[in-house]
């Protein structure tokens, strides 16, 4: 009666080899490497090319490797030590990066899991681990989106203005006022005019009318809610891009860049321990915007004096002096696509070069062809708060979207503005909301110590259950040997990110599913008192402890669930375990042992005792 | 190796009011520290800044209390974490500090005062809003994790098991958070993971027991209320025991190798087992047994329900 159909056993034995494979990768450890991605975001990587060049500067330089791999953040090479590693490094970086000012390519020392090649290409990686365990630094950043929504008011007016004017439609201003845009009117008809140039030209706008007095008609604008949507989801898509561009500039291996919610952004760089660069790199939300000055005479003593001219704002330029400048923004970052330092051809100071997209640099073009003689600011806008970094005198026209920007720069503040413009400016401003930072000695004794405490509880638990329940027990342990298997496999598998809690949670779950062969036993062992016979005792004591094991850990589920959904950080790390965990526990505490119980009594036709520690029975003391 | 040679069922239910009361008292005792003292929260619900420096001798307190004073920061709390070369310097957030480099400015500050130079280990910066967001997702995880168990218990068995199994256990979480306020212990998140997992776990022990008077009712036919849930407990009390003492090894095997941030994590399941047992034992089966649990419950005869709505 005690026997499992051959095709379960080898089920069974099927997915315990699953579980020794998924898990072996976490004993290989990890090699040295080198990293090789773009350094631009202009520049695409093609992985095949660039795995040939890196083959070919490693055998030219004598360099022996053990395999090149790419994916789609770059190629990878690894090395036999960290030696051999720096070297090829060197090389490699040589090779890619001719012209150190101005590296194409971010050449990074990484490190590679060491699992054999047939390992990986089934999927078959280690456990991914949190910051916690290896060090690193963690952010959690808010995108400010109210202050999205006004940049996009802000050009939305602008973009109204020329409409008006392409189309001869009379009016008494445009003002963004709080979150609508305001158009003012002297008739009737030339509101019905602007109202149906703005429905023919955009579907973005919610129209409607408003009359504060006979000869103030208004029409207000407002964004509707799917253009709201669009822009908050364009917002945080564009920011999460450029941080990939910024991180890449630190040369990161493996970097988390993650949308968390509606409006937040996780990035982790593990192994980062220059924290203040990180920051500043990551925290430098810095856009560029360019607009013009207004340089009616007196205007700038009135606006020091505390009166600013409507629609303009007062700045101060690089230098100390002060400067109007309209509010109206003819051009931003979004429209460049690529900046360089380099030095200006006629002084000789330091200067960055832009490039312009095709629609910027027309709008570059029709503005200084109408601005001749008047000056221009170049802004930098960093958490809301502007500068001007230059606001040259317009000479001539200037076209085909090369832009240089000059002035009281040193060289290396123009590398810093170049790389901050060329790694794509923000969308909408961003804040550091949350920040954590872990050394690398702290991780690796995290790992030490949790690694500690699940050997040791493991152990008390295994030498225990073989005292009490003798061969049974022995069954037990190996049960729940093979659900700590089947449960790393499965987060290798998942490559879900494995934290501190994440092994006190292993270590918990492990504690907890012990109960289910507990319940076995003991069920056993009672029905041996009330006197069955062996093989029936065995039948019964895995029947009857099934249904309390379901109820009592799909309770464990739920909870373990809940906090899945509302956990984040540590406790998710916690949840995600802890419900793997229950469900391999069942399987290995039900089936696992089953199978072995079945093994061994299954095949005798008279078992005569089972080898379960002392049965006592009430009658017989 | 046996444990347990009980030749009649131990008389659990004659006891149950004594035990009842101890439970009363105990969980009125931890409302009012809860009440009182309220939890140490950490850095994570309350926002601010912490900063984990290790020195490679002992570190004196005072010299960076002061420098940290100087520096503008009054209210820094400066404290030893685990051995006395680890020190945890904790700021709470505050409007004119700019946040986002405080952990810089107290690391530079750091390295002004005179003798051995510290490394910095970690560096938690959490936002108000973020701590403030993380006690309301805490506070629904319970709540959704109450609401399931209590769904699944009234269709797995009957309300009267949801309603005591969930009455006893948020007597453990309570009692859990009572020694949090107490002690003063640190509140942090593998904390309320830990008080969340023990809800799940002390439902399980419950869940235990409540199945075996399930079949209990259903076998034996001329038992008494009290003395079905006496024949559960105690012929499911070496499991509930041995069960119990594996999981408080493991539990313990995290309290002395775990280090100091998997201490409190370990201390609370260790109050959370220790309670767990109890109430499923003592608080969970006579608040079954008073709301009126019957053999009838089980044993549902298809015709008597249309008399019973008459």
């Amino acid at each position: 009666m005690n026997r499992y159909p051959l095709w379960k056993n080898i089920l069974i034995g099927l997915v315990l080899l699953w579980g020794l494979i998924y898990t072996l990768p976490n004993f290989y450890g990890e090699v040295p490497a080198v990293q090789v991605s773009s350094g631009k975001a202009t520049l695409k990587l093609d992985p095949a090319t660039v795995t040939d060049r890196v083959a070919e500067v490693l055998r030219s330089a004598g360099i022996e490797h053990n395999g090149i791999f790419s994916d789609i953040s770059g190629v990878r090479a690894r090395f036999a030590s960290t030696d051999v590693q720096i070297r090829a490094k060197d090389a490699i970086e040589r090779a890619f990066n001719p012209d150190p000012q101005d590296p194409s390519y971010v050449v990074a020392l990484n490190l590679l899991s060491a699992s054999p090649a047939w390992l990986t290409s089934i999927h078959a990686l280690p456990m991914y681990l949190g910051l916690d365990l290896r060090g690193g630094v963690h952010f959690l950043l808010q995108v400010d989106m109210p202050g999205a929504l006004t940049k996009r008011l802000d050009s939305t007016t602008g973009d109204l203005r020329t409409l008006m004017r392409d189309k001869n439609v009379r009016h008494a201003g445009i003002t963004r006022e709080g979150n609508t845009i305001h158009i003012r009117f002297r008739d009737s008809a030339q509101r019905d005019a602007g109202r149906s140039a703005i429905q023919g030209s955009t579907t973005d706008l919610q129209l409607s009318d408003r009359d504060d007095g006979s000869d103030d008609l208004k029409l207000v604008a407002t964004l509707t809610p799917q253009a709201q949507q669009t822009m908050r989801d364009f917002a945080i898509k564009q920011n999460i891009t450029t941080l990939h561009n910024r991180i890449n500039e630190l040369g990161v291996a493996e970097p988390v860049i993650q949308q968390q919610g509606a409006e937040r952004i996780v990035v982790q760089l593990p192994g980062v321990q220059d924290v203040a660069k990180a920051k500043d790199i990551l925290g430098r939300t810095a856009t560029l915007e360019v607009r013009m000055v207004d340089d009616t005479p007196g205007a700038v003593e009135d606006a020091i004096a505390g009166k600013v001219p409507f629609g303009t704002e007062l700045y101060t330029e690089r230098g100390g002096l002060p400067l109007l400048v309209k509010k109206q923004v003819v051009l931003t970052g979004d429209r460049l696509t690529d900046a360089q330092p380099g030095f200006d051809g006629q002084t000789n100071e330091a200067a960055v070069h832009l490039t312009l997209d095709a629609a910027g640099a027309r709008i570059f073009r029709d503005v200084t062809r109408e601005s001749i003689g008047k000056r221009m600011a170049i802004l930098l806008i960093e958490k809301g708060k502007g500068e001007v970094v230059t606001a040259p005198v317009i000479r001539s026209e200037i076209g085909g979207g090369r832009v240089q920007i000059s002035g009281r720069m040193t060289t290396a503040e123009a590398n810093d503005v170049a790389l901050l413009l060329r790694a794509g400016s923000l969308a909408a401003p961003m804040e550091i909301i949350e920040e954590r930072t872990v050394g690398p000695s702290l991780g690796a004794e995290n790992i030490a110590k949790g690694f500690n405490s699940t050997l040791w509880g493991f152990l008390a638990i295994a030498v225990f259950m073989c005292a009490y329940y003798a061969l049974f027990g022995v069954v037990s342990t190996i049960a729940l040997a093979s659900n700590l298997l089947l449960l790393v496999a499965l987060l290798s598998l998942l490559q879900a990110t494995l934290t501190l809690p994440g092994i006190a949670a292993m270590a918990l779950t492990l504690g907890m599913a012990i109960d289910a062969n507990v319940l076995i036993n003991e069920r056993i062992r009672e029905e041996l008192r009330n006197g069955s016979s062996p093989q029936a005792a065995i039948a019964a004591g895995y029947d009857r402890a099934f249904d309390t094991i379901l109820d009592s850990n799909i309770t464990t589920l739920i909870a373990g669930i809940a906090l899945l959904v509302f956990g984040s950080g540590a406790v998710r790390g916690f949840a995600v375990v802890h419900c793997l965990g229950i469900l391999t526990s069942m399987f290995s505490a039900v089936l696992v042992s089953r199978m072995m119980i079945n093994l061994i009594y299954g095949r005798q036709r008279k078992v005569e005792k089972l080898a379960i520690g002392q049965v006592w029975k009430p009658g017989n003391n | 190796m046996e444990f347990f040679r009980i030749k009649k069922d131990i008389p659990f239910m004659r006891h149950a009011l004594v035990f009842n009361i101890i439970s009363l008292i105990t969980f009125v005792l931890a409302v009012f520290f809860l009440a009182t003292r309220g939890l140490h929260l950490s850095v994570e619900f309350t926002g601010g800044t912490l900063i984990e420096v290790s020195y490679t001798e002992a570190a004196q307190l005072d010299p960076i209390r002061q420098a940290l004073g100087n520096e503008g920061y009054p209210d820094a709390q400066v404290q030893n974490f685990g051995s006395a070369r680890d020190v945890l310097i904790r700021m709470p957030n505050r409007e004119d500090l700019d946040t986002n480099r405080v952990s810089e400015r107290v690391m530079s500050t750091l390295a002004s005062i005179d003798g051995p130079k510290g490394e910095l280990r970690r560096v938690e910066f959490v936002g108000p809003q973020v701590g403030k967001e993380l006690a309301t997702d805490g506070a629904m995880a319970l709540l959704l994790v109450i609401i399931g168990i209590m769904l699944y218990l009234a269709a797995r068995f009957e309300w009267r098991f949801a309603v005591s199994a969930i009455i006893a256990n948020l007597h453990d979480v309570i009692i859990i958070l009572g020694f949090f306020a107490f002690f003063q212990w640190e509140f942090s998140l593998p904390v309320l993971a830990a008080v969340l997992a023990v809800l799940g776990y002390s439902v399980n022990e419950s869940v235990v027991v409540f199945d075996r008077v399930r079949e209990t009712f259903k076998k034996k036919r001329s038992m008494s209320t009290p003395d079905v849930l006496n024949h559960a407990i105690t012929s499911t009390i070496s499991r509930t025991v041995i069960t119990h003492g594996s999981t408080q090894m493991m539990v313990l095997a995290m309290l002395i190798f775990g280090g100091e941030t998997l201490y409190y994590f370990a201390l609370a399941l260790t109050i959370g087992i220790l309670f767990g047992i109890y109430s499923s034992v003592l608080v969970a089966s006579p608040l079954v047994m008073w709301l009126g649990v019957s053999r009838e419950q089980f044993i549902k005869p298809k015709k008597e329900k249309e008399e019973a709505v008459v």
